[in-house]
């Protein structure tokens, strides 16, 4: 056990750890918008599904990452209205509507797969960017600033979204519409537009985690690549209790975990790979049981507003 | 006073049923019809597709035992699906349940290999619910005592059950003959035959296991709504504050109610093993923990809607093998399918709900003027 504990191993595992969070931060804070409006959107792994296939494929085609970075950001905005279409306007169970977004995700990625690609096929990802001069900083240099451009912008969204909801009007009409959309309605709010404008944000958001995921961690895509991602984001939005700053911590836990996992199967060290994969989802359960802080959830959440009652 | 037994009985409203019927069908009309035109715009035929499909299905002899075949385990889960979304849990643990089932149907049988197949079918039918169940009580308890969200628990226990299964079919359950072949393959060994459920028809896959899901439907069915436990459960859906104030644990039932869906879930693991594979390997949910959520909504929660619509679901996955064999159109179209089915259906309650309201208002006005 020696060698997983020095120094390059530990930068290594803390740098791996900053790639792995980042499609959780994107997604889990595109979530976080969403669920402060009333609404949750238990589709993401779907979103993030069909919009890391658009994202690869149009990559792969125009030999663009930016031009795939877009691709999978705007599918997830076309999921994001077809979430609020049946959530908020017909007002149907979001728990429910959610699960039939992900299986469409899910099988719409896989045959578009099937049918446009057919054979595994990698891309050139974004390349790691280092920062002059804070790259140069020992460990923390090679941990922070040697990352890709998707990397820093998770990180940097963190602040951006706490400043959001926190300081802005926009971020106050969201959150009045999720603790009380029935005085948010009597004060001229259209509870029901600013929803539809958290959720499509906050799919779109999942759309780029899901794009970071096949243009920018893994550079290739397959059948059911986020094995189950999107609902660990999910997740992390209860153990952050609907703060991008606990989101965040959530996200790091979770990423060191697994990163530990990888570096340790990728060590040599005797573990059985089966467990290894278990421990994250081991942790999202033991995560979900600790988080005590419900006070900060959202009231109206779950609950489609509905003009006249109560 | 309360109405006389018959009445009660005979007040079946056949415009409800008939309007819990329409919806889910138009739902599947409309999802295929855009499912029709993905296939146009990927430049496939859809008609050769779906033609491929229904023939698959419904085809031949064989399709049709196929469809049967792949409805029981839909049958099952969806009735467990029925109880839990009855109490207003949402239960996606139904891979996890069924993965947990079909574990202990494999060690059980292998374990009390001497045990003649008249006790040792049963038995292994009653150790593999528990099983299942155990995997269900888990998130029913942490909701009812922890407050922690049952969708999110049962996905991580899917996920970890999956692996808790790799784990065991590549070391204490692997078959022995793989490792002295050299083999390795993760599946375990074969099953004693007593306790393969008896084939219905000759040269099919279909068994004994079709006829014990039908007849648990009915049971669920009496289960829920002439019993006293079953009419809490539905107390604790409908109006959980009611409920609450009338005196029902609704934790407690809301425990219950996962558990019994992870029991049946662990059922249908159990008829897949003893009744199809009669051996555990990889890929044996093959997604009915999903499909069968669709099943049940399709079935409007109801044990007995959900025996045709498990039938037509089991079809549509039947057909999709088909049609990927025939006219190389994927499988997975299916999949992204029945996410439309479960949108559409969703989506339509509003109209239900609004439907019954109005109903219920013009019921009440006509009352009064005859009062």
């Amino acid at each position: 056990m020696k060698s997983v504990f020095s120094g390059a191993v530990i930068i290594g595992m803390l740098n791996t750890m900053m790639g792995l969070a980042t499609p959780f931060l994107y997604a889990a804070l595109g979530e976080t918008i969403a669920q402060t409006s009333g609404v949750v959107n238990l589709g993401v792994d779907g979103i993030m599904l069909l919009s890391a296939f658009a994202a690869f494929y149009a990559a792969l085609t125009t030999g663009s990452l930016w031009l795939g970075l877009l691709a999978g950001a705007l599918v997830g905005l076309v999921m994001g209205l077809l979430m609020s279409l049946v959530s908020v306007t017909l007002k149907a169970e979001q728990g429910v509507s959610g699960i039939g977004l992900y299986m469409f995700g899910l099988g719409m990625s896989s045959l578009l797969f099937k049918i446009l690609v057919g054979t595994v096929k990698t891309v050139v990802g974004f390349p790691p960017v280092p920062i002059p001069l804070l790259a140069d900083i020992p460990f923390i240099g090679p941990i922070l600033f040697r990352n890709s451009l998707p990397v820093y912008g998770a990180f940097l969204l963190v602040p951006v979204v706490w400043w959001m909801l926190e300081k802005t009007t926009l971020g106050l009409k969201i959150k009045s519409v999720g603790q009380n959309p029935a005085a948010a309605d009597s004060v001229g709010i259209n509870v029901d537009r600013i929803r539809y404008l958290s959720v499509c944000l906050g799919a779109a958001l999942a759309g780029i985690a899901g794009a970071s995921l096949s243009i920018s961690l893994l550079n290739l895509f397959q059948d059911n690549l986020t094995a189950g991602q999107g609902f660990i984001a999910v997740a992390l939005v209860y153990f952050g209790a609907w703060s991008p700053v606990g989101v965040l911590g959530g996200a790091l836990l979770f990423s060191v975990v697994n990163s530990f996992q990888l570096w340790v199967q990728v060590l040599g060290v005797k573990i059985p790979s089966s467990v290894a994969v278990m421990l994250p989802y081991i942790l999202t359960i033991a995560a979900l049981t600790v988080t005590v802080n419900r006070m900060r959830q959202p009231a109206a959440l779950n609950k489609p507003f509905e003009r006249g009652e109560s | 006073m309360p109405p006389p037994r018959a009445a009660r009985v005979a007040a079946v409203d056949w415009s409800r049923v008939a309007l819990n019927v329409a919806l889910p069908v138009v739902g599947v009309v409309f999802a295929l019809l855009l499912g029709a035109v993905m296939l146009v715009i990927l430049k496939a035929n859809p008609l050769a597709a779906y033609a491929a499909l229904v023939n698959g299905a419904v085809g031949t002899r064989f399709g049709i035992t196929q469809t049967l075949v792949k409805a029981t385990p839909l049958l099952l889960v969806g009735l467990g699906i029925c109880i839990a979304f009855r109490a207003n849990v949402i239960n996606i643990g139904g891979e996890g349940q069924i993965i947990a089932g079909a574990l202990m149907a494999t060690w059980f049988p292998l374990f009390f290999h001497a045990w003649p197949g008249w006790l040792l079918i049963p038995a292994t039918m009653i150790v593999g619910f528990l099983a299942g169940g155990f995997w269900g009580f888990i998130p029913g308890i942490l909701k009812a005592r922890l407050n922690v969200n049952e969708i999110l628990s049962t996905i991580m226990l899917n996920a970890i059950a999956l692996q808790f299964m790799n784990l065991l079919l590549q070391g204490p359950l692997m078959d022995p003959a793989g490792v002295a072949a050299r083999t390795f393959l993760a599946q375990s060994a074969q099953l004693p035959h007593q306790v393969w459920l008896p084939r219905l028809v000759p040269r099919t896959l279909l068994h004994a296991g079709a006829i014990v899901a039908v007849l648990l439907a009915v049971v669920v069915y009496v289960f829920l709504w002439r019993t006293t436990i079953g009419y809490d459960i539905r107390a604790v859906g409908l109006n959980p504050d009611a409920a609450r104030y009338s005196g029902i644990n609704v934790p407690t039932f809301q425990a219950l109610s996962l558990t019994l869906a992870g029991g049946f879930a662990g059922l249908a693991g159990v008829v897949e093993v003893i009744g199809v594979q009669h051996r555990l390997l990889e890929g044996l949910t093959s997604g009915y923990g999903f499909t069968g959520i669709v099943a049940a909504l399709l079935g409007s929660l109801h044990p007995i809607g959900l025996i045709p619509a498990s039938v037509l679901f089991g079809g549509l996955l039947v057909g999709a093998d088909t049609m990927q064999r025939a006219v190389q159109v994927p499988s997975s179209l299916v999949d992204a399918i029945l996410g439309l089915v479960v949108l559409f259906v969703s989506g339509s309650a509003l109209w239900s709900r609004r439907w019954a309201s109005r109903r219920r208002a013009t019921e009440q006005t006509g009352q009064e003027e005859v009062a």
